[in-house]
C-alpha cells in the first residue's frame, strides 16, 4: 500500500483535493496501458471499490488511496449503544427516532449560556463540507464526508470564562426513544469530553449531516462531535448539552473499562488495546489491513497539543 | 429404527453447510460487491464461526440428557456428529482468524498469543477439543475403552473456556454470552444432579454406551 506523507499542516489553504489525487493515479494507470474497458470491467467487478469520487467536500489529512466510505456502510455499521450494541442495530432501531424539535444547552463556565433550538445552535458558525478519516476503538475505520460546524465557533459565541479548562457532552437520555439505554451496558446518559484546546482546534467539528445530507438517526442525530484524529468513541451523539467546566469530566467508556478507554483517546498504532493491536485498522470494504498511523494521520495539526505528554500513561 | 440409512450422512451434511456458506459469503462480498456479511465481512464471518462452534457444543452435549428425559435413544449417534462439528468450527474459526483476520501477520500471532488472554485461552479451548475429536473413531473408542471415557471427561472444560474465551473477547455487551453460559449450566447441573442420583441407588437406567 502507498502512503504518501501527510497533507501539509495548513488546514485553510492547502488540503490536496481528490480530483488531482485522483488524476495523478489515472494517468499512472494509463501509462501501465489500462484500457478504459478494463477499468469500467474493474469497476464492475469491484463495486464497493469505486465509491463515489465526486465533491463531497473539502478532504483533510486524507492519503492518496482514501476514499469515501459508500453511504450504505456509513449508515450501517454503526456503534450507538443507545440503540442496540450490534452493528447494524442502531440502522434498524433508531429509524423511529424523531430528532426535531431539538435543544442543546450551553452552560458552565461561559458568559453566555443558553438554551438553543437547533436551528439557532448551527448559526454560530458557517457550515461546512469535510472529510475526514475515522478510526474506531476496534480496529477498523472508514472515511467520511461529514456536514457541520466548527465546535469553536460554538465555545466562542459562549465565552468561556477564565477558569474554563474542559468541555464536558451528554447525550439525550430518554430510554422511552433511546430503547438501548434500558439495558445497563454502559453508564447512561452517555458522556463524553476534551481539553478546552482540542475542542476549539479546528479540526473539531459538531456534524449535522454526512454526504450533504441531515445526520441519519443511525449517525447521532441530530448533532454529533467529530474529533477526526481520536478514536470514535469520543465523537458522541446526539448532544443534548455542552458544559464548560474546570476539571476533567468524567467519559461514559472511561467509566466502563478505565484500562482500556482513557480521556485522550488519541489514535496511536503504538500504544495497544490491552486487548488487541491498534497497529494496523481495516478499512471498512477493503480486505487487506492498512497500517495505523498516528493521530489517525493528523499528527502535524495536532500532535503540538501534546507536547511533553507521555501518551503511554495519557491514552 | 425405521429411518434411512442415508439419514446421518443428511445429519453431516445440514451440520456443516454453514462453513462454506460463510466462506462463499465473504469471497462474494469481496469479489461481486455483495453484503451478505454486511460492512465488515471479515470480523462478520470470524464471530459467525465463533458462534458456530458453540452452538454445536450446546448440541453436543444436550444429547444425553434430552435422550434420557425423552427416551430417544436413537439420538445417540449424533453425539459424536455435534462434537465433531464443534471441533470444525472452532478449527475453521481458528483459521480464519489466522488467514483471513490477521492474514498470517507473524508478529501480530505472538504477539496475541502472548499478551492477549482472550486469544490463549481460545486456544486452548480449541487445544482441549484435539484430542477428543481424533480419539473420536469406533476403532478409538474400543482401543481406549475405559480410558475413553477419562479422557473425554475433558469435554466439560470445552464450554468453561469456551465461554471464559467470549466473554473476555466483548466490549460491553455480555448478553450472549451470559444466555450460553446458562445453557451450559443447565446442561452441566443437569448431569451433575444425575450422577448423584445414580450413586445413591435412584436411578435405573444404564448408559447404552461409554457415556458423557
Ligand atoms: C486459537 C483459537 C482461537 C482464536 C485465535 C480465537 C479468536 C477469536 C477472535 C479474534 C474473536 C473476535 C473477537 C472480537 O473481535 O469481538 C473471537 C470471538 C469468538 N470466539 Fe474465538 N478464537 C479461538 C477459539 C475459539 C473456540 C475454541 C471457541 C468456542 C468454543 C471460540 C468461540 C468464540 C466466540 C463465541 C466468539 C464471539 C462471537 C461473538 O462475539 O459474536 N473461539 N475468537
Amino acid at each position: 500500500m502507498l502512503i504518501r506523507p501527510p497533507v501539509p499542516p495548513d488546514l485553510r489553504s492547502s488540503a490536496i483535493t481528490p480530483e488531482s489525487l485522483y488524476l495523478t493515479r489515472r494517468e499512472w494507470l494509463t501509462a501501465a496501458g489500462l484500457t478504459v474497458g478494463a477499468i469500467a470491467g474493474a469497476t464492475a467487478l469491484f463495486p464497493r471499490r469505486s465509491a463515489a469520487q465526486q465533491a463531497l467536500g473539502k478532504p483533510y489529512g486524507l492519503q492518496v488511496d482514501d476514499k469515501p466510505t459508500p453511504w450504505d456502510d456509513v449508515t450501517s455499521y454503526n456503534n450507538f449503544y443507545e440503540f442496540g450494541t450490534g452493528k447494524e442495530d442502531p440502522a434498524e432501531q433508531a429509524r423511529g427516532f424523531k430528532a426535531r424539535p431539538w435543544t442543546v444547552k450551553v452552560e458552565g463556565l461561559v458568559r453566555k449560556p443558553g438554551d438553543y433550538a437547533l436551528e439557532d445552535f448551527v448559526k454560530a458558525g458557517r457550515v461546512e463540507d469535510r472529510i475526514y478519516r475515522h478510526r474506531c476503538v476496534e480496529a477498523w475505520s472508514m472515511v467520511v464526508p461529514w456536514r457541520g460546524i466548527m465546535l469553536a465557533d460554538v465555545l466562542k459565541r459562549a465565552e468561556p470564562t477564565p477558569g474554563a479548562k474542559y468541555v464536558e457532552f451528554t447525550t439525550l437520555y430518554d430510554p422511552a426513544r433511546m430503547p438501548g439505554q434500558r439495558v445497563p451496558v454502559l453508564r447512561w446518559p452517555y458522556t463524553e469530553g476534551l481539553r478546552l484546546d482540542e475542542a476549539m482546534h479546528p479540526l473539531t467539528m459538531l456534524a449535522t449531516g454526512v454526504y450533504g445530507r441531515d445526520l441519519p438517526n443511525q449517525n447521532g442525530a441530530p448533532l454529533r462531535l467529530v474529533v477526526p484524529w481520536k478514536y470514535g468513541f469520543k465523537g458522541i451523539k446526539s448532544i443534548v448539552r455542552i458544559r464548560l467546566t474546570d476539571r476533567q469530566p468524567s467519559t461514559a467508556w472511561n467509566e466502563s473499562a478505565p484500562g482500556e478507554y482513557g480521556f485522550y483517546s488519541n489514535v496511536n498504532p503504538t500504544v495497544d488495546h490491552p486487548r488487541w493491536s491498534q497497529a494496523k485498522e481495516r478499512r471498512i470494504g477493503e480486505f487487506l489491513r492498512r497500517p495505523t498511523l498516528m493521530f489517525n494521520g493528523y499528527a502535524d495539526q495536532v500532535a503540538s497539543l501534546y507536547a511533553g505528554m507521555d501518551l503511554r500513561r495519557n491514552y | 429404527m425405521g429411518r434411512p440409512r442415508w439419514w446421518p450422512w443428511a445429519v453431516w451434511v445440514i451440520v456443516l453447510v454453514p462453513g462454506p456458506l460463510v466462506v462463499a459469503a465473504l469471497v462474494s462480498d469481496f469479489v461481486l460487491g455483495t453484503r451478505w456479511l454486511g460492512s465488515n465481512p471479515v470480523k462478520e464471518g470470524e464471530l459467525l464461526l465463533g458462534q458456530w462452534t458453540m452452538k454445536y457444543l450446546v448440541a453436543a452435549l444436550a444429547i444425553t440428557p434430552v435422550r434420557r428425559i425423552m427416551g430417544w435413544n436413537w439420538l445417540q449417534k449424533y453425539r459424536r456428529t455435534f462434537g465433531l462439528a464443534a471441533f470444525f468450527y472452532g478449527l475453521t474459526h481458528f483459521l480464519w482468524y489466522a488467514l483471513v483476520d490477521i492474514q498470517l501477520d507473524g508478529a501480530q500471532l505472538a504477539d496475541d498469543l502472548t499478551k492477549r488472554t482472550y486469544i490463549v485461552v481460545g486456544f486452548a479451548t480449541l487445544v482441549v477439543m484435539l484430542p477428543l475429536a481424533l480419539t473420536s473413531t469406533r476403532a478409538a473408542i474400543a482401543r481406549l475403552r475405559h480410558r475413553w471415557v477419562t479422557l473425554h471427561r475433558l469435554v466439560y472444560v470445552v464450554p468453561v473456556l469456551g465461554i471464559v474465551h467470549w466473554w473476555m473477547s466483548v466490549k460491553a455487551d455480555v448478553g450472549p454470552p451470559a444466555f450460553y453460559s446458562a445453557v451450559f449450566a443447565l446442561l452441566l447441573g443437569w448431569r451433575w444432579w444425575h450422577a448423584r442420583r445414580e450413586t445413591s441407588g435412584h436411578a435405573t437406567t444404564p448408559p447404552t454406551s461409554p457415556s458423557a
